[in-house]
């Protein structure tokens, strides 16, 4: 691994300017990509390096999703800037009843490669409707596939991964880690495969299950965890779709207890579907219940002191690794 | 107007096709042989046909829940169409979408939808697509009346507009969205006018009249291709069968349905004309219906005697790079 440590936003930047370059076919669309290369200038160096290639669109979600899909099904590679992940509601249509089943209801005579990227998450007082963690209605969604990544080598090596697939992904990146530096591979060929997990702390007294900005407080609280003598193992997820369960089971099978953390809000989030799982397959291996850390069940307010107290934190994650290992 | 008379004949078979296939499909699935629900397009063979009859094989076309007669106008094979309808392996989705979710991707068919207005977002991608390849390809799609009230066709029509994509947009004015009159639903009776709110060239045209639907789509496709844009076409026309097979119809009266077929029917109005023309006469009429007629059948016997899918079929064709 190289040491050279960059962004989240300089790595998809990174990983984008690798893929166009070697697939004409590959291009953007969406709302204000060319005037600051992106509202969180995520796409820095495209639209001078690939001019035609970054398309403006008008604020039509309906249509950008659309355009997404009907290039896919006629030759291109499109990779979709939903601007804000919350936005993906005006374009369930095209997302949930055209991506995700064109191929399967057409008998898989054709492919359809499409990424739809989402900045999403909360932290940045940003309020209601541009904060939301939305990734489990896709999960829920046959048809799509779903990343979520968190460090920066993650977001480069799964974009591209993402962008080579023929399948519509859905890519969620969290807007608070853009700026997030990390080690990332300078190598072009770097690539992380879909479905593949990664093991980011070894520990044998409890699993954290993660991914997105759940890895950060994870990671953290790991540290806090081992200063009590818990040695917390930290797995980050990367995709749920597909999903990487034997390394989820290989972690539950050395520590036996198990708390899946997530920035989405508890109820229906991709906690309860891992959860139904590992209790159904690795209900032998549980000295515990398997513990649940997200947002709390409100949509996210803007004033800083309500914010903060709805969405996860590193003490809750602490709390509940030791409510289920001192069990 | 078109003097090719092979032509002329060829479109006259098409619209005999499409009408003998509709009316195979509604007494199937009366007996109870489809499954599901269909919608037929009986009455409308003269928007079909006239527009598909301005089209190449590698054009584009997006379709609606009412698509088979644009599918066979584009040329589907009614093997494949039959067998899909009755749910067998052979069908063009192996049984997996059924009347409404048809597609021939080898001949441009993006596809039916049983969204309204679903094809539009879709359609703008295919134009997107065209001209981002530098191709002299148009890309056709049909909806309704209903669909013109949708989001999505303005956002496709100011889209396609300010790209100026090669782009046709159809809309079928039957007068009926579901139970809803199209005089109730939308705010303009030609629905035409609202393609000048996107600067959009917008044009009705008399649906019934195979061609001058025909010459309306030849000029418009001809601006596509030459790279001058979109262009709106409205077809007037009329839904003679229910929204769906089975609809028992109490919004309206018999004798409505009744002014559009004899005189108004669209095969009729063409018949009358190549009779004029001496292309048809009551002779050459027998034998194209019988001609259809057998090719349908054969059809018919094709799907009849394909398999069912197994039943964990249905777990495959999710992913083009499945895990």
């Amino acid at each position: 691994m190289s040491e050279r440590k960059i962004s989240a936003s300089a790595a998809l930047a990174e990983a984008l300017h690798d893929e166009m370059s070697q697939d004409e076919s590959i291009y953007i669309l969406g709302e204000d990509l060319t005037a600051h290369a992106g509202i969180f200038g995520q796409f820095k160096g495209l639209p001078e390096a690939f001019p035609g290639r970054i398309l403006d669109t008008p604020i039509s979600e309906m249509c950008i999703v659309g355009c997404g899909v009907g290039s896919a099904l006629t030759g291109m590679r499109p990779i979709v800037d939903l601007h804000f992940s919350d936005f993906v509601t005006c374009a369930m249509d095209e997302l949930c009843n055209q991506a995700a089943k064109i191929r399967y209801m057409f008998g898989g005579q054709v492919k359809l490669p499409m990424v739809v990227w989402c900045p999403d998450g909360a932290g940045l007082r940003a309020a209601a409707q541009h904060s939301q963690s939305l990734e489990s209605w896709f999960v829920h969604t046959p048809g799509v596939k779903v990343v979520v990544p968190s460090e920066p080598a993650d977001v480069k090596g799964l974009i591209k991964s993402a962008i080579r697939d023929d399948d519509p992904v859905m890519f969620f990146q969290h807007k608070r880690l853009f700026a997030k530096e990390g080690p990332v591979p300078e190598d072009k060929d770097f690539i992380i495969p879909l479905g593949q997990a990664a093991v980011k702390r070894e520990g044998s007294d409890v699993s954290l299950l993660t991914y997105g900005s759940g890895y950060y407080l994870c990671a953290q609280a790991a540290e806090e965890l081992a200063k009590d003598g818990i040695e917390a193992e930290v797995v980050d997820l990367r995709t749920l779709k597909p999903l990487d369960m034997d390394t989820v089971a290989q972690s539950i099978k050395k520590t036996y207890r198990a708390v899946i953390v997530h920035e989405a809000c508890v109820t229906g989030g991709f906690g309860a579907e891992l959860a139904a799982r590992i209790q159904s397959e690795l209900f032998d291996y549980l000295d515990a219940p398997v513990g649940r850390v997200g947002t709390k069940d409100v949509p996210i307010p803007f004033s800083p002191p309500l914010e903060d107290f709805v969405l996860p934190s590193v003490a809750d994650v602490i709390e509940a690794a030791k409510a289920v290992a001192y069990r | 107007m078109p003097e090719d008379s092979n032509l002329l004949l060829s479109m006259y078979k098409t619209m005999v096709k499409v009408r003998q296939f509709e009316s195979m499909a509604g007494e199937y699935f009366a007996a109870g042989d489809i499954p599901g629900f269909i919608h037929l397009s009986i009455g409308q063979e003269g928007s079909s046909v006239g527009i598909c009859s301005a089209l190449r094989d590698d054009d584009y076309v997006a379709t609606t829940h009412r698509g088979h007669g644009h599918m066979i106008a584009k040329g589907a094979d009614l093997n494949k169409m039959v067998a899909e309808l009755f749910g067998k392996a052979t069908g063009y989705c192996k049984g997996k979408g059924g009347s409404m979710h048809i597609a021939d991707f080898s001949i441009g068919i993006l596809g039916a939808n049983g969204v309204v207005a679903g094809g539009l977002p879709i359609i703008t991608g295919a134009g997107l697509s065209i001209k981002y390849r530098k191709t002299d390809q148009v890309a056709v799609v049909f909806f309704g009346d209903g669909a013109s009230n949708r989001g999505p066709v303005h956002e496709a029509m100011n889209m396609c507009a300010i790209w100026n994509l090669p782009v046709l947009f159809v809309v079928e004015n039957n007068q009926w969205a579901s139970t809803t009159p199209q005089t109730y639903s939308c705010s303009v009776g030609d629905l035409c006018t609202r393609a000048a709110g996107y600067g959009i060239p917008g044009v009705a045209v008399d649906g019934n009249d195979v061609l001058a639907v025909r010459e309306a789509a030849l000029e418009a496709v001809a601006r596509a291709r030459a790279g001058e844009g979109p262009t709106f076409i409205e077809n007037k026309t009329y839904r003679i069968r229910g929204h769906f097979e089975g609809d028992p119809q109490k919004y309206r009266k018999e004798a409505e349905v009744k002014a559009w077929q004899d005189e108004k029917d669209p095969i009729n109005r063409y018949t009358k004309l190549l009779t004029q023309k001496k292309l048809l006469n009551k002779t050459k009429i027998q034998t194209i219906w019988d001609e259809v007629k057998a090719e349908l059948d054969a059809a018919l016997d094709f799907a009849k005697s394909s398999p069912f899918p197994k039943p964990e079929d249905a777990l495959n064709d999710l992913f083009s790079n499945p895990y």
